[in-house]
């Protein structure tokens, strides 16, 4: 049985303009989504980051996002007024972000924001968003949901508060959630714990995951899919299984630039940087 | 070498150390010659340095100091351009005369003030617990004597004349630039390079002349720029009171002094200087917020 | 007979605390351990393990007890002289934080020559931009006209020029680029091999840390949970049972049930 794809991408292209020229931060990117997870791995520059952010129309003006194709569960999203993005960011696509000492507000408690988020896109009184505030903070495996409700985002350990961001971006009930970096601030040992959460929510929620980071072990080990992206352009597309068997080149220099602990090597192979690449 | 700087690589390499740090100050203030105002504060401030050095071009000869009593409270006209005072000298000449009185007092004030609140000010930011206390408290004392008063004060002791008035201004304006210094210092003192530099084996001193005390330059310069036209107001009005440069002097604070009995009927004895002042602290003011907009973009 | 020179770093039963008011916190508790010459020894830790503060008590940064830090048999306390200093040097994480912003490249490694009074500093300059691959070209460059690694190159450079023995390493690649990394990694070893230097690595990345180094000391909340040489625990013989699942998770994401390319608990 196959499905509409979730998230159709076609030529997404990102554009600064500043004092010093102009800069394609993203290069006609695309690709398609559907109730999987994917994984797009790539270094500082690559324009990973950009491309999770323009899905959202997170990317301000003067920066110009333009595509031949933007749909997400086929609607056109290249138009889309500022109120229709609104009623769609928290409610069908939501994004979880790298630190969530940045990522939350630190004046509110976590319950709080979880009850905000919630009564911006349900019509629902005070004790029914509580209600679902904790139920979410309990799908996230806190074993104390009615204290952490109460905690303002400085008191909770890392892999905690990044929990507690996740509740707050799933208690909308997305379509598509984009995890920005989600465990690159956690401890190895937590990390797993919170991509297991991660695995567990979307795998019962039947969502869309894209899941962006520079480290390729965690990408191909939780993901379906992987994209690879080098200065702004999608350099390889393959199942996250099949990636030891890369084609381009920078994706086969990439894996043997990282140091693996099953794979002792007296040198690390270097990445030499084809301009072709950039083209 | 394979990765990429961000940009500035693509220039040629400066050849020297002068060479680097004068391309930096060039680079650092392009984005302040973009800013009008701030250019035409520094058009200001260069006329008054033209003037206080090409004075007595600028008079064509004529003398800020002689007297003429025919010409007594002589409106503008071709003969005097701004007219003249009670005694009969020419105001455009005094107030041209006055720039040097106005720039050697900004400029002795300047010196004395920004050192010593760097060295307290670091000091204190670096060396914490009791340095810090002790440092801070004078700092507090001195912060809490108005400035004017303290000013009248000194000149009691000391006399009148111009080089008290700049020890009075100094004595009263260095503590902001010594919390200033502090505050800085505080911050930049945990950071991984001065972890270095003591690694290294640099002695404390040696580390707050080279590595501390040079980055808190750019925010005592803007505080500095922007405190001139306080400077100036206050060497005005201690001139006003008879207690910076005597006569036969011609210092413009005083000038408003002299011609304020004949304010409404000789407008121009006491408005000329005035009007000279005003204009000075405006054009430090705008260079002062063209700075504080170019180094710090936080605060604006 | 002839007699084994002493071990380059012993560290025995250090304690660090620290105190603000009447609260106190124990970053690293009765830590012993020891690291030959010559030997590149790793510390691998979560966030709050105390493994930075163990490198930075080292180093004099921090204060340790009197004897528990001996350097080439010598006991050192947190007043340390200038030819101490020449013994050893400290690379830091930051590459954005470790160079002073306002200092040319070639002042920063002029610094340390400059302090130890040591003459003919530009051709040591020239010879430690060599030595760390960089061009002459970025001589009198500012920090911020260089890329991550270029100022982590530089960092290295200024850590060497005074040619220490003992070189510490606080994560010097976690905030670089994986290429970059590599390419850091490679001139670490490099280095090492021709200067015969006696290396401290620090790093929360067991991947990294078990790449370069020989043995590998893992801290958990500022005690010493186990050291084991490389080969060791690249076959997951790890005897305490945090290292344990440090290794394991260390190895990637494994879905409850499913097992991952090598177990390290099939042993």
């Amino acid at each position: 049985m196959s499905e509409a794809p979730l998230l159709e991408v076609e030529g997404l292209d990102v554009l600064y303009r500043g004092r010093g020229g102009e800069h394609r931060a993203v290069r006609d990117v695309s690709f398609t989504l559907g109730r999987e997870r994917l994984g797009i791995v790539g270094e500082s520059g690559s324009g990973k980051s950009t491309t999770g952010r323009a899905l959202l129309g997170l990317i301000p003006p003067p920066a110009i996002v333009t595509a031949r194709q933007l749909k997400f569960q086929g609607q056109d999203l290249t138009q889309l007024s500022p109120r229709a993005w609104q009623a769609l960011r928290g409610r069908r696509m939501s994004m979880v972000m790298q630190d969530p000492r940045y990522s939350l507000n630190p004046v509110l408690t976590i319950g709080r924001q979880i009850m905000e988020t919630y009564r911006l896109h349900h019509r629902a009184g005070a004790a029914e968003a509580k209600r679902r505030a904790l139920e979410m903070l309990e799908a996230v495996r806190i074993r104390d949901p009615e204290t952490v409700f109460a905690q303002y985002p400085h008191q909770l350990s890392g892999g905690m508060g990044q929990r507690a961001m996740i509740a707050m971006m799933l208690v909308g009930e997305p379509d598509l959630l984009v995890a920005d970096e989600p465990t690159s601030a956690l401890d190895v040992t937590v990390q797993n714990d919170v991509l297991r959460i991660l695995d567990d929510l979307v795998t019962r929620r039947g969502m869309g995951l894209i899941f962006i980071s520079h480290n390729l072990t965690v990408v191909s080990s939780f993901c379906d899919r992987v994209l690879v992206m080098y200065g702004g352009r999608v350099v390889e597309q393959c199942d996250a299984k099949a990636l030891h068997e890369a084609r381009h080149p920078y994706t086969r220099a990439l894996i043997a630039a990282a140091p693996d602990l099953q794979r002792p090597r007296a040198e690390l192979a270097v990445v030499h940087r084809d301009p072709a690449w950039l083209a | 070498m394979s990765d990429l700087a961000p940009g500035a690589i693509f220039d040629a390499a400066p050849r020297s150390r002068g060479e680097a740090r004068i391309r930096d100050i060039r680079r650092a203030l392009r984005p302040l010659m973009r800013n009008r105002l701030a250019v035409f504060g520094l058009v200001i401030v260069a006329l008054l340095a033209a003037m206080a050095i090409f004075a007595p071009w600028l008079t064509f000869g004529v003398s800020p100091i002689a007297q003429d009593l025919s010409q007594r409270l002589q409106p503008p006209s071709g003969a005097h351009w701004f007219g003249a005072d009670e005694l009969g000298r020419d105001i455009y000449a005094r107030t041209v005369y006055g720039a040097r009185v106005t720039l050697a007092i900004v400029a002795l004030v300047s010196v004395i003030v920004a050192p010593v609140g760097l060295a307290i000010g670091c000091s204190a930011g670096y060396g914490g617990g009791i340095v810090d206390s002790v440092l801070m408290r004078i700092t507090d004392i001195f912060l809490a004597f108005p400035k004017l008063v303290l000013a009248l004060a000194f000149a009691a002791a000391l006399g009148p004349g111009i080089e008290n008035a700049v020890i009075a201004i100094a004595l009263t304006s260095w503590p902001p630039y010594a919390r200033l210094a502090r505050a800085e210092t505080v911050t930049i003192a945990r950071s991984d390079f001065i972890a270095a530099a003591i690694l290294q084996g640099a002695s404390t001193s040696r580390i707050l002349f080279r590595h501390i005390a040079p980055l808190c330059f750019s925010s005592v310069m803007v505080r500095l720029t922007l405190d001139m036209a306080g400077i100036i107001l206050t060497a005005a009005g201690l001139g006003f009171l008879g207690l910076g440069a005597q006569p036969p002097t011609a210092e413009w604070g005083a000038m408003v002094a002299a011609g304020r009995d004949a304010i409404f009927d000789q407008w121009w004895v006491s408005t000329i200087p005035g009007l000279a002042i005003f204009v000075v602290s405006l054009g430090f003011n705008l260079i002062g917020d063209g700075l504080r907009d170019v180094f710090d973009p936080r605060s604006s | 007979m002839s007699q084994t020179p002493p071990p380059e770093v012993e560290v025995a039963g250090l304690d660090v605390v620290f105190a603000s008011g009447r609260r106190s916190v124990t970053a690293v508790r009765d830590l012993s351990f020891e690291v030959a010459r010559g030997e590149a020894f790793g510390i691998v830790g979560e966030s709050g393990s105390g493994k930075s503060t163990v490198l930075k008590a080292i180093a004099g940064l921090v204060p340790a007890p009197a004897g528990a830090i001996r350097i080439g048999g010598r006991s050192l306390g947190p007043k340390r002289s200038a030819a101490d200093r020449k013994l050893m040097q400290f690379v830091f994480q930051d590459p954005y934080g470790s160079l002073h912003p306002r200092h040319t490249v070639e002042q920063t490694l002029q610094e340390p020559l400059a302090i130890h009074r040591i003459a003919k500093g530009d051709s040591l300059i020239s010879q430690a931009l060599r030595d760390v691959g960089l061009s002459d070209a970025l001589r009198y460059r500012f920090p911020h006209e260089l890329s991550g690694g270029q100022r982590q190159r530089v960092a290295i450079a200024r850590a060497l020029i005074l040619s220490p023995s003992l070189l510490l390493l606080d994560e010097p690649t976690s905030a670089l680029d994986v290429s970059v990394q590599a390419e850091i990694l490679n001139l670490l070893a490099r280095l090492r091999r021709e200067r015969s230097l006696t290396l401290l690595f620090v790093s929360h990345d067991l991947a990294v840390v078990a790449h370069l180094c020989e043995r590998i000391a893992i801290m958990r909340h500022g005690e010493l949970r186990e050291v084991l040489p490389v080969e060791r625990l690249r076959r997951g013989e790890t005897s305490d049972a945090y290292s344990r699942e440090l290794l394991r998770a260390s190895l990637g994401f494994a879905r409850a049930g499913e097992s991952l390319a090598f177990s390290p608990e099939t042993r």
